[in-house]
């Protein structure tokens, strides 16, 4: 019934009927993101909308310096070896994609003269290949025309597995060939719903052929230009130091009119994010400061007539608490939480619901990420159109008692549940870091009044985040009952978001403790959803697809959402910066401008 | 004397050795590896972080991986970065410059505050000076540099907005303007770390001092009629610089180590800070260069420390 609405909605758009706004408006009454809505009228016929920035310089430059503070500053400037989003972030400072995403999760052409779209021709049918064609006039830092050579080669070049790129699984399985000088065409092995992958984003910056050419392969890292990028980007590149400054200034031949707005730019990294925001907020001495990972009440006491303030954006970010489906306790062949073993307490599902009933998230808001953070009972957040809006959440000391109770744990002589001898004790585990601790705190003490005893255990990020086969705290060997962090959203796209966690993808000895699906969740409803969301190319049944993936999680309580966190960024009160919780800082840097 | 600096170098050679055996062989069995960031992004695959850990050998077994890296050290090749993929030694050089001018300058401000109040205050024990300067002293290093630098934020950048409390490398001005600039945003580091080192200098001058002034030859040289400056100069501080001196020498390879805690506060980019964001990072290559670094300018301080002796003191024969 959606389907069919949908579609006649998708054609009133089409006619002009109905406008885009409106048909954003309906799709997200019914839990559908903007993005994905996006890319819903995108195949269903109509263009995407290419929405246009607000952007008032009239000229270009005469916008001063522009001064951004990265307490973690870029390590290397070539975007295929970024190993973190700082890097990424001082990268496309000079380096560029076809499009970039905007706020609400749209394309935003930047290299490419449209976004490919089913209308167009951009857009193959069966969702196996898309066309980009490539805006005319474009030219390199030094000079040189850029051309589709340019993208087949960055193609190349990232995919070949010694240069050893970190973007090779973006490039890996797709071919990129050349129709004309100036439009490529990007083949899918497999249909693939979401074309919106290679050259777009952080991974997708292109890189000149003319000065990377003989440093495909094995000789990649003697590249002189991985230190001295020479893009096509809005500054030019002058300076870099690593780990401490990158220094550009203003392109005189940037393909954009009126940009950029800043006469040079200035990437200052080191530090911590308290000082970071005083700098912004305070003291005004720099302009906008990335990734505040600070308290609230800390930001609001700057903030108090300074000279700046916090701004957010919303992408799909998800802090949660994790269940093991395996038992941490029993080693067989060598691994624990093997899974030739079953979690001896939450095996049942009504102790998992129960237990995520004892997570209190409006007092882990407020306590701890305030604005920075919003409650949810999904563990996929965005974009709008792939979230669910059947599932609910509630903190409820006595409901989980009474299902516990329910369950045969009953309270012994000492106030901790037991059922057949067996003590209700839980280990939980999390990284070092401020917030984490304290929401531990918060969820233990819920648990002490529902009868659980809960221990607390905090490891070095360095080593729980570490792939680190010889150590025992990592969050993929999860030898612990429960375990919290985040996991990011790197695109508006939940494929590989939701992908982790297939039967298939299991940590186990036998992959290293490699496989992503650290839970050890296996549903094999789970994994058909999967599988025929990836091969979908109607973008309604492949939202509704990843909704009912969220749903399963939900149902058999594999994660306890915790906090859909936002992005926080200090920025000074004149300066207008274009962000996207979508992308990185930095992906739409040739908008942002300052306020007279 | 050229022979006993000979073998002493010799005698440093088995002793470098074996510090960089036990510095390689405990990074290598530290936890965590430098591409950890990458397993927590979907976007990578395991295969991907499996051939970069093969490209950079991280597999190999320790012993071969540390006698590569001799190999390559006695060669000049200091490392290559596993994060910024570039040379070691590059990464180092670029940093050198804000150490020694942050840090040197520091070790100046403590030297010239230390030296003239130490003998001063020892000239006159348990007068009101001593008492001052000795409970100043206290105060000085009982409070953390870490403590201290965030309170000349708070007052000097925040409260009164007199100086900036990010350091800038470089600095677009020139002339004048540029040294007075280099001036401003060193004032607060410098004065932080200065006052710091100053107060336990101030202390340990004025007890080697009160050591010295107590002996038998000075009396005799008051007995002859020199003057109070002359017998404290000549007589008294030559001598009791002595223990001062080597505290001095031990603190030099400090100066080219950075203050891993001030440079992070005011964004000073030193070999401190470079310290501190590699070991976060797991980038084995310049911990491990850095450190030893560390560990030879040790051994080369000690060396030059003993051969001062002998001009402060020729009593002291080296053989």
């Amino acid at each position: 019934m959606l389907d069919k609405e949908l579609r006649s909605m998708i054609g009133q758009v089409k006619d002009g009927r109905m406008d885009r706004r409106a048909f954003v408006k309906r799709l997200a009454a019914v839990g559908l993101t903007a993005p994905l809505a996006n890319q819903l009228l995108a195949l269903g016929g109509v263009a995407m909308a290419q929405s246009p920035a607000v952007y008032k310089p009239t000229k270009r430059g005469g916008g001063g310096p522009l001064k951004v503070l990265w307490w973690q500053g870029p390590t290397l400037l070539n975007p295929h070896f970024a190993t973190g989003t700082k890097d990424q972030d001082g990268s496309r400072l000079f380096y560029e994609p076809l499009a970039s995403w905007d706020a609400d999760g749209n394309l935003n052409p930047i290299l490419a003269a449209e976004i490919p779209s089913l209308a167009n021709g951009g857009l193959a049918a069966d969702a196996k290949s898309v066309v980009w064609k490539i805006k005319p006039g474009v030219k390199w830092h030094d000079g040189k025309p850029l051309t589709a050579d340019d993208f087949v080669f960055t193609w190349q070049y990232a995919s070949d597995p010694a240069t050893a790129a970190v973007s090779i699984s973006t490039y890996g399985d797709i071919t990129v060939e050349k129709v004309s000088d100036l439009s490529i065409r990007i083949l899918f092995k497999t249909p693939t719903p979401f074309w919106a992958n290679a050259f777009v984003g952080a991974y997708g910056c292109v890189l000149p052929k003319h000065l990377f050419a003989d440093y495909k392969g094995s000789k990649s890292r003697e590249a002189p230009n991985n230190l001295a990028p020479v893009g096509t980007g809005p500054y030019k590149f002058v300076e870099f130091k690593p780990g401490d400054v990158v220094r550009g200034e203003l392109n005189p031949d940037y393909h954009m009119p009126n940009r950029p707005h800043f006469d040079t730019i200035e990437m200052k990294g080191g530090g911590d994010a308290v000082s970071a925001a005083r700098a912004v907020i305070q003291t005004g001495e720099f302009d906008f400061a990335w990734n505040m990972q600070v308290e609230d009440d800390v930001l609001l006491r700057l903030e108090k007539g300074g000279k700046g303030k916090t701004v957010y954006a919303t992408g799909g970010d998800i802090e949660f608490i994790a269940i093991n489906f395996t038992d941490p306790n029993t080693e067989i062949d060598g691994e624990r939480s093997s899974m030739k073993t079953k979690h001896p307490i939450f095996s049942d599902p009504n102790v998992r619901k129960a237990l995520a009933l004892l997570v209190d998230r409006d007092s882990v808001k407020k306590a701890i990420y305030g604005r920075a953070g919003r409650t949810t009972a999904n563990y996929l957040n965005g974009p709008e159109k792939f979230v669910s809006k059947n599932t609910s959440w509630e903190f409820n000391i006595e409901k989980a008692s009474k299902m516990l109770d329910d369950a045969g744990w009953k309270v012994g002589a000492d106030g901790i549940r037991e059922k057949d001898g067996k003590k209700f004790k839980l280990l939980y585990q999390t990284s070092t870091n401020g917030p984490r601790q304290k929401t531990q705190a918060i969820v233990k003490q819920a648990c002490q009044k529902a009868g659980i005893d809960v221990e607390l255990k905090s490891v070095v990020a360095s080593v729980f985040f570490s792939s680190d086969v010889a150590n025992p705290d990592t969050y993929p060997k999860f030898y612990a009952d429960i375990e919290e962090f985040q996991i990011p959203m790197t695109q508006p796209d939940p494929a590989l978001h939701m992908r982790r966690y297939i039967s298939a993808n299991v940590a186990t000895k036998e992959n290293k403790w490699q496989g992503q699906n650290f839970p050890r969740y296996v549903n094999k409803e789970y994994d058909d959803a999967i599988a025929a969301a990836e091969t979908e190319t109607d973008p309604v049944k492949r939202a509704a697809l990843y909704i009912k993936c969220n749903d399963l999680l939900w149902q058999d309580t594999v994660f306890i959402p915790v906090m859909h966190r936002l992005l926080v960024d200090a920025c000074s009160n004149t300066l207008r910066p274009a962000l996207s919780g979508w992308a990185n800082r930095t992906d739409n840097l040739q908008d942002w401008y300052r306020e007279a | 004397m050229s022979q006993y600096v000979l073998r002493r170098l010799l005698i440093a050679v088995p002793s470098l050795l074996a510090i960089s055996l036990v510095l390689f062989v405990v990074l290598a069995l530290a936890p965590g590896d430098p591409f950890s960031e990458l397993a927590t992004n979907p976007n990578v695959p395991p295969e991907v972080q499996a051939a970069l850990r093969a490209k950079f050998g991280l597999d190999d077994p320790i012993y071969l991986r540390y006698l590569h890296w001799l190999n390559a050290m006695l060669h000049g090749d200091w490392g290559f970065s596993f994060v910024s993929r570039m040379n070691v030694d590059t990464l180092i050089l670029q940093r050198l410059p804000a150490t020694l001018y942050v840090i040197g300058s520091a070790q100046i401000l403590a030297l010239l505050i230390a030296i003239p109040v130490g003998v001063y205050a020892a000239t006159r024990p348990y007068s009101l000076f001593d008492q001052i300067a000795n409970t100043l002293a206290f105060v000085g290093f009982s409070l953390p540099t870490f403590f201290t630098g965030i309170l000349f934020i708070l007052i000097f950048s925040v409260t009164l907005d007199w100086l900036p409390f990010v350091y800038t490398t470089d600095i677009k001005a020139t002339g004048i303007r540029w040294v007075l600039e280099m001036i401003r945003q060193a004032i607060m580091p410098v004065a932080v770390l200065g006052l710091f080192q100053a107060a336990s200098m101030t202390r340990f001058v004025r007890s080697a001092m009160l050591d010295v002034i107590r002996l038998d030859y000075v009396t005799t040289a008051r007995a002859k009629g020199l003057g109070q400056t002359t017998v404290i100069i000549k007589h008294v501080m030559r001598n009791a610089m002595i223990p001062v001196v080597t505290l001095i020498a031990l603190q030099m390879p400090a100066v080219f180590g950075g203050a891993i805690v001030t440079e992070q506060i005011f964004r000073i980019p030193g070999i401190g800070s470079l310290l501190i964001s590699s070991i976060l990072s797991n980038d084995t290559p310049v911990v491990m260069a850095v450190t030893f670094v560390f560990a030879c300018l040790v051994v080369l301080f000690n060396l030059i420390a003993d051969v001062l002796y002998g001009w402060l003191d020729p009593r002291i024969s080296l053989r």
